[in-house]
């Protein structure tokens, strides 16, 4: 745990599943006490490469040095025996049991009669830990209760518990609002500073430039380029990624914005959600702010029929409607891409094709009895509108990337025929290059005359995209803003602040 | 190709037990027309009650009451039958045989499946509206319609004579094929639930509960009501099931499908079936029953006692949950 051990270096590494070479030579050396971010669109490796680091895959070939001595892991409690930590982009944690419990699950302290675990002692030395790191978490609070929000902060103060030499974090922030993400930084740099080398996997240019000392990015299984940051800045390091220059990232807004298709009066639900009233109008993106927990994928479930509306009500083209049931919604044609794909997204088992038409039947005739030709036929068609890639209509959800799997949704609720689209952080974890594409269907989308409120914890692709932007704080609608008239400087003050 | 693999290893099981059965059996009573036939037969309830289960397995639910629910189905068919052909209850409980007339045999046997259907129905609605574990209320309905068979027999026997109507009673199709009543029903039965799981809707959204119940909730699925109409679904094939057994059996039996769950759970789950949900078909259901029908043949036929032949099955069944997990993590 002295500050000089931790010297990682991974030479050669070769891994191959079946037909594809994962990785192919990728060499990759940290240096203790720094930040070194590793960069790569999905599919170039990353995953795999730390999954290596971490003892869950064994490499085909190369070798990893750490500390000038060679290491083989064979599973995972070997790596984190030898100090490396994994925080995984996906939660692991158990949902079922407490803070504590999982923070020391593996690892239980004994009391001094054998067998019977120390709780007294494990729920204090975490409280010690939050406290030290000034995290609002009860030990004893059941993982279930807590929003993602707080899990990713578990599972980092599962990371220090085990006092990891060497901590890989993959995508922390994805599902962190600004402040919590900037609280992330600053244990980042406290870790930094305490001697940890800090292996920190993200799609986010800018917090890239803000965390890291050294730089290596993934092509295709290889590193394509690696050291200091000071000798590289965004776009180089985006032209390493994608092999390009990335030009027009967010599309050019001039869409004819219509009449006012969806407005909310007053929406109140027990779950968060306190007087909301807004409208969409046809072929404009309303995008909606605010930190998590401020309500907005809230309102979202309220408009869907998933929690109870308790007062105000809604209209659609001027028509009050009434949502009960996530099906009433499907019938007016509302659609919702949850925030969490694989909680309530997909079905990632099944075939592509059913997950696209699964809402969709009686929309597309098939009521009752199915029409298989005709289903593959219609999700052909809708596949290549949002150009998703597939080996097959029928490969099952899992076996595509995430960005793809996105592209599924999308397809589904096109199927579907919505005129009013709810995306809640559709770009939530997905590479920079799937990224651009979601902007630019949402693009057609709203040329296609539909209206769309996207919620995003990210104020780059708000600005981006959106016509414009609301602003949530506590439940409340705090801001109604055009795009072009405000800041992130603006909306992040309101989102933000207490007035 | 691991799929593949996954999805054809029933039947790679199922001939490889064949060819191992007719190898190591000396007798040569093993591969004959009559042995094959024999095993049919024996196949045709486990089948019929295997279909509705792929549907609750496929749900990521489970059924423990079937073979319970077997034997009350039986009781009541069997009385609702004696009853309506004129027996009186001295007559019916001091097991002389009664004449059924035809009316009777129909109604005892709709009011079979209707009890069977109304006592899946009954699982299936406290599953949903109290949010009970699948497990736990089927383990409890096991017991208690286990008891009630018993009450209902109170230690006498109840004789159903004719006992051809349902079970070895011919039907004739196309003039020169002669096929068992029991058997034409099954083929039935598994036609309609195969069609139903993969050309209707409904099918779809047990695969859509089983694979992810958020997923299904959110994409407007009435998920209540399908995991009620699975258990239902269950229930009534078990009472048509237990007519054709008790038919058999000339009589209705309080000890009739004791353990009927194992090999019924055991063949869903080695058709290829995934307990944890969104897996399954009727066909790897048909496979998986013939693979157990024949497994208990040829021990049988090998003197290998009934007790053997329980460990042997439990075995079985915890094999295949393995290479499904292993099949399972191979793909991922």
């Amino acid at each position: 745990m002295t500050p000089q051990t931790g010297q990682l270096h991974m030479e050669k590494i070769l891994k191959v599943f079946g037909p594809v070479t994962a990785l192919k030579n990728a060499t990759f050396s940290t240096r203790p006490g720094t930040v070194h971010a590793l960069c790569g669109e999905n599919g170039a490796g990353k995953s795999t490469l730390m999954k290596i680091l971490s003892g869950v895959y064994q490499p085909d070939g190369g070798k990893i040095v750490m500390d000038d001595r060679e290491i083989e892991f064979k599973n995972p409690g070997q790596a984190l025996d030898a100090g490396i930590s994994m925080l995984y982009q996906e939660l692991d944690l158990a949902e079922d049991l407490t803070v504590y419990e999982n923070i020391f699950l593996g690892n239980e302290l004994i009391s001094r009669i054998p067998l019977v675990v120390n709780r007294r002692e494990m729920i204090s030395r975490t409280a010690e830990l939050c406290r030290q790191n000034g995290f609002d978490i009860q030990p004893t609070a059941m993982i279930k209760s807590l929003t993602l929000g707080q899990c990713q902060i578990v599972e980092l103060l599962k990371a220090l518990m085990r006092k990891a030499k060497i901590i890989v974090m993959d995508e922390p922030t994805s599902s962190l609002t600004e402040s919590e993400a900037q609280r992330l930084f600053k244990i980042v740099k406290d870790l930094r500073t305490q001697g940890l080398t800090i292996i920190y996997i993200s799609h986010r240019m800018e917090e890239v430039i803000q965390l890291a000392d050294d730089i290596s990015v993934l092509r295709d299984g290889e590193i394509v380029a690696t050291g200091s940051l000071a000798d590289m800045n965004i776009s180089t390091i985006v032209k390493h990624m994608v092999g390009r220059e990335l030009d027009d990232f967010f599309p050019p807004r001039h869409t004819k914005i219509g009449e006012i298709y969806f407005q909310a009066i007053g929406l109140k639900s027990n779950e968060g959600v306190q007087e909301v009233s807004f409208d969409v109008r046809r072929g404009e993106i309303v995008g909606m702010a605010g930190l998590v927990g401020a309500g907005r994928t809230e309102v979202a479930r309220t408009i869907f029929g998933l929690q109870q509306l308790t007062a105000g009500h809604m209209k659609l083209d001027n028509k009050p409607v009434k949502i009960k049931h996530p099906s009433d919604a499907i019938k007016k044609g509302i659609a919702l891409l949850t925030e969490d794909r694989k909680r309530s997204g997909l079905c990632t088992i099944l075939p592509c094709s059913w997950n696209m038409t699964l809402p969709n039947y009686t929309q597309i005739n098939m009521k009752y009895f199915l029409k298989l030709s005709k289903e593959r036929q219609l999700c052909e068609k809708f596949g290549q509108k949002v150009s998703v890639k597939w080996s097959h209509p029928n490969a099952p959800a899992n076996s595509l990337s995430g960005g793809n799997q996105q592209k599924i949704l999308v397809g589904r609720w096109l199927m579907a025929n919505s005129e009013f689209m709810i995306f809640d952080e559709p770009t939530r974890g997905i590479d920079i290059g799937a990224k651009k594409e979601i902007y630019h269907l949402l693009n057609e989308l709203a040329a296609e005359n539909k209206a769309i409120l996207f919620i995003s914890s990210e104020l780059p692709e708000l600005f981006g995209v959106c016509d414009r932007i609301l602003v949530m704080r506590r439940g409340r609608l705090v801001g109604d803003l055009k795009t072009q008239e405000t800041t992130p400087e603006k909306v992040m003050h309101l989102a933000a602040v207490e007035e | 190709m691991g799929r593949l693999a996954k999805q054809l290893l029933p039947f790679f099981s199922l001939i490889f037990v064949i060819v191992l059965w007719s190898i190591l059996d000396t007798s040569g009573n093993f591969l004959t027309f009559r042995n094959f036939q024999n095993v049919l037969m024996r196949s045709t309830p486990n089948m019929i009650i295997a279909a509705g289960m792929t549907y609750v397995i496929i749900t990521a639910g489970i059924d423990l009451s079937v073979g319970s629910l077997l034997a009350f189905c039986g009781m009541i068919g069997s009385l609702t039958m004696l009853l309506i052909s004129g027996g009186t209850w001295e007559q019916i409980a001091g097991g002389k045989p009664v004449e059924l007339t035809a009316i009777a045999m129909m109604a005892g046997t709709m009011s079979s499946i209707l009890a069977g259907g109304l006592c899946g129905l009954a699982n299936g609605m406290l599953i949903t509206r109290l949010k009970l574990a699948p497990f736990i209320v089927t383990l409890g309905a096991m017991s208690i319609f286990r008891g009630a068979s018993y009450l209902m027999n109170h230690s006498k026997s109840y004789a159903v004579s004719d006992y051809e109507w349902l079970d070895m009673g011919e039907v004739t199709i196309l003039s020169s094929f002669h096929i068992p009543s029991s058997v034409l029903l099954m083929i039935i039965v598994l036609l309609i639930a195969g069609f139903i799981l993969k050309y209707t809707r409904f099918g779809r959204y047990t695969y859509a509960i089983g694979s992810n119940v958020q997923t299904a909730f959110h994409a407007g699925v009435n998920v209540k009501g399908v995991l009620v109409a699975t258990y239902t679904m269950t229930g009534a094939p078990t009472g048509l099931a237990a007519m054709i057994i008790t038919s058999r059996a000339s009589g209705p039996q309080p000890t009739a499908g004791l353990m009927l769950e194992l090999d019924i759970i055991a063949a869903v789950i080695i058709g290829g079936c995934s307990p944890s949900g969104g897996r399954g078909s009727i066909l790897g259901t048909i496979v998986g029953t013939l693979l157990i029908q024949f497994l208990r043949n040829g021990l049988t036929m090998l003197k290998v006692e009934a007790n053997v032949q329980l460990v042997v099955v439990g075995a079985i069944i915890i094999l295949a949950v393995t290479a499904d997990q292993i099949a399972t993590k191979r793909e991922s």
